[in-house]
């Protein structure tokens, strides 16, 4: 579905490269997540999917199809983007918002509108919500919306920067598993970008480990925590794992 | 005072109809220049520092100067036009104000252009890419509404500057708001500088308003507010407006009769225009013409008459430097400026308002100076005041190598102030017009130039190129010719300068037609 080949992207003359010759593929249904430290080169390598970015050499692969076949513009309509930043437009409505790229997209306004509200439903927000401009509602929200807009146009391929970064635990676990389903639900392609290992560990069919620029690791949740991975993997694995046995110990001592 | 007062507002409609279109008018072209040059620097980063820099730099030129230094550019620019396309225009009047503000108005906008622009939130910017946006319907969708208040902060505070500055547009010629001002303190009539202050202080606190109502309405996407706001404003200036189109109506060419910025100039380009009109002719006045800028725009036809000093003209027209006597002077000036200019000397008034050094009586007494060559030895412990350009004038040159002259120290007044210094004790020397009423008014002492190192300073009417083929012009103003002299000039000048039983003008300027037996 998705094929990333040989990137490379270099910032400035000078310093190592963002991309340092990075291959990998992502499979048609597939929820895959990239899990790096800052400056690992993560988000870079997702924004060469909907060119937000573009390499300084290799290609990059959507169905078949290189991206740069058509203009930008035109790709992103068909890809789902939602970032940390969320970006919601401020002088737009909650509707106008999720609505934007069905509108860009010339779709009739009565259509556009239930599908708008029907996103409303699917993200759980009240369809009171539809007229509110976004500095009238709480991250959380303001990051459903941001999911609901990226999926209006019902893009077969998902691109999300960690999109759950700004929020609480529970708000974030809940979002991200309400949208897991919504990923099975409408049979999605999801690329996924976190720095949350455990995050990663939950979601992902499949997920890669970025360092410095390159994919360390590219495997299963279960073979990121076997014995086999390497020592990088490992130490990611290691923090929230042993977090998670102090929890289980606190818990057994409690009697629950 | 009422009835001057009445007399005064009569002009308002007028000059406040001026002031608005031009102030409006300067305002939409600093928009139409300034919204482009923002979007060209959006995104390149060395056109949005020139763009600003060069902004920068016209705001730091004063306004007047900037005024100003548009006549002689559009001077030139009519003259090639009118050699391509055999029609000139006015270099004079609503262009040069018109080109001047609107420069002045580009600053804050595009100040205000780019930081709005940049104001937008990056993550924003990167959502509108994401969804799909095109650059255009990026800007038109996004960018533009978002950085739109920021924006119109702009064109505020550019809309106050360019009312206040457009009172600076009386001495290139066009009628506003500034011709009270300048009036009013070229004959200490500060009813008339208070009139011209608060009335521009008053659009420009209207104007800002109605911007400020556009402002909030596209901060808060509240459209009554905006449709409020510019209709307020079109409103407003269409009415301010109405008054012109009753004066501009179509006939005759109408004479324009030149002075520049004194008193003595008002009453005689008055006295000329009343003749004028008492003959039939439509006639408008344009005052407070610097002085250099007066006899190039009657050169340029741009003026049709007024009158200029021979002494003046000798100088800083002809750039000579020597000083023949009187009658020989007068008439190289007729031929020269014929030859050179195709301006007719029509002839000398009758007296003559020369620069003059003087101090108060009393002290010139008690020193014993009588002239030039007494002060003298005296002048490095005084203090010379002087008008705006005697220093920078040959005939200052020629005095200081003639007579040896050092003060202690120069300073420089418009005219009004110069002779409230010498009254104060502030100066002890002032650089008076031998013609001035306030000579007799403030018992000052002319001092004698027995080297004669300051040339003759007869008025001379002048008349613009092919004018004087016009009968009607020449008839009129032809009985001023060796009728005016220095005594009824002096009482004329000092009825509009005295603190008391002040006379307007247009009064000044018909009594002394009837002290010279002319009406």
């Amino acid at each position: 579905m998705i094929r990333l080949d040989h990137l490379v992207k270099r910032y400035g003359a000078e310093g190592a490269p963002a991309l340092d010759a990075v291959s990998l593929s992502v499979a048609e249904g597939e929820f895959r997540v990239v899990v790096g430290a800052s400056g690992s080169g993560k988000t870079t390598l997702l924004k060469t999917i909907n060119r937000l970015v573009e390499p300084d050499a290799g290609a990059v692969f959507v169905n078949g199809v290189g991206v740069s076949a058509e203009p930008a513009p035109q790709l992103r309509r068909r890809i789902g983007y939602v970032f940390q930043g969320v970006g919601l437009f401020p002088h737009f409505t909650v509707l106008e918002n999720i609505g934007v790229t069905p509108r860009l997209l010339g779709w009739e306004p009565g259509a556009i509108k239930g599908r708008c509200l029907e996103l409303l439903d699917l993200v759980d927000l009240p369809r009171s919500f539809a007229t509110r401009r976004p500095d009238a509602l709480s991250g959380g929200q303001r990051q459903r919306v941001g999911l609901a807009r990226a999926l209006a146009a019902r893009p077969q391929v998902m691109l999300l920067d960690e999109p759950f970064g700004a929020l609480d635990a529970v708000t974030r676990d809940g979002l991200g598993r309400a949208y897991r389903r919504m990923h099975e639900e409408m049979s999605l392609t999801t690329v996924m970008i976190t720095h949350d290992m455990m995050e990663g560990l939950i979601l992902a069919d499949r997920i890669a480990v970025m360092r410095a620029g390159a994919v360390v690791f590219d495997g299963l949740p279960q073979e990121a925590v076997s014995p086999g991975a390497p020592d990088y993997v490992r130490a990611l694995v290691q923090t929230p794992r042993r977090q998670a046995e102090d929890v289980a110990r606190l818990v057994a001592r409690s009697g629950a | 005072m009422s009835s001057e007062l009445a007399a005064a507002l009569g002009f308002l409609p007028i000059r406040l109809g001026w002031h608005v279109l031009l102030s409006a008018s300067a305002l939409m072209v600093g928009v139409a220049f300034s919204l482009p040059l923002v979007l060209l620097s959006r995104r390149n980063a060395r056109i949005r520092w020139s763009v600003l820099a060069a902004a920068g730099l016209v705001q730091t030129i004063p306004s007047l100067a900037l005024l100003a230094l548009f006549f002689p550019v559009l001077l030139a620019l009519s003259a090639v036009v009118r050699t391509l396309t055999g029609h000139g225009f006015s270099a004079l009047g609503f262009v040069p104000a018109l080109c001047a503000l609107s420069l002045y108005a580009m600053l804050p906008i595009l100040r205000n252009g780019v930081a709005g622009l940049a104001s937008v939130d990056p993550a924003v910017i990167e959502a509108a890419k994401g969804v799909g946006m095109t650059d255009v319907q990026r800007l038109v969708q996004v960018e533009g509404p978002l950085a739109a208040p920021v924006v119109l902060a702009g064109v505020r505070t550019a809309a106050v500057w360019v009312i206040g500055a457009a009172t600076l547009a009386t001495p290139v010629g066009q009628t506003c708001l500034g011709d009270y001002i300048f009036t009013g303190l070229q004959t200490e009539n500060w009813l008339l500088v208070l009139l011209g202050c608060a009335a521009s202080a008053a659009l420009a606190f209207v104007a800002d308003q109605l911007l400020g109502l556009v402002e909030g309405g596209l901060a808060q996407r509240e459209r009554l507010r905006i449709i409020a706001g510019l209709g307020g404003l079109a409103l407003g200036t269409a009415l301010a407006c109405v008054p012109l189109a009753f004066t501009a109506n179509a006939g005759a060419r109408a004479y324009v009769v030149g002075a520049k910025n004194f008193s003595e100039q008002y009453i005689l380009a008055d006295v000329m225009a009343d003749r004028l009109r008492r003959a039939g002719a439509r006639v408008t006045e344009k005052s407070d013409l610097g002085s250099a800028i007066a006899f190039r725009a009657l050169a340029a036809g741009e003026i049709d008459a007024y009158v200029d000093y021979s002494g003046t003209l000798w100088t800083t027209v002809l750039g000579r430097t020597d000083t023949p006597p009187r009658a020989t002077l007068t008439a190289r000036l007729k031929d020269e400026l014929g030859k050179r200019y195709g301006v007719t000397l029509l002839g000398s008034l009758g007296f003559e308002n020369a620069y003059a050094l003087a101090m108060p009586k009393a002290r010139a007494d008690e020193m014993g100076i009588e002239t030039i060559a007494d002060l003298a030895p005296h002048a490095k412990d005084l203090v010379l005041g002087t008008d705006l350009e005697f220093l920078s004038r040959v005939e200052w040159r020629r005095l200081e190598t003639a007579y040896g002259l050092r003060f202690k120290a120069e300073r420089q007044y418009q005219p009004t102030f110069m002779y409230r210094a010498a009254l104060a004790g502030d100066v002890d020397v002032i650089t008076a017009f031998s013609s001035d009423g306030r000579i007799l008014a403030d018992d000052l002492r002319v001092l004698r130039d027995p080297k004669g190192a300051i040339p003759p300073y007869d008025a001379v009417i002048l008349l613009a190129p092919g004018r004087a083929s016009d009968p009607r012009l020449v008839a009129a103003l032809a009985p001023l010719v060796g009728r005016v002299g220095v005594a009824a000039m002096r009482a004329a000048n000092l009825s509009v300068d005295r603190d008391r039983d002040k006379r307007s003008v247009a009064e000044a300027a018909v009594e002394l037609e009837k002290a010279l037996g002319l009406l």
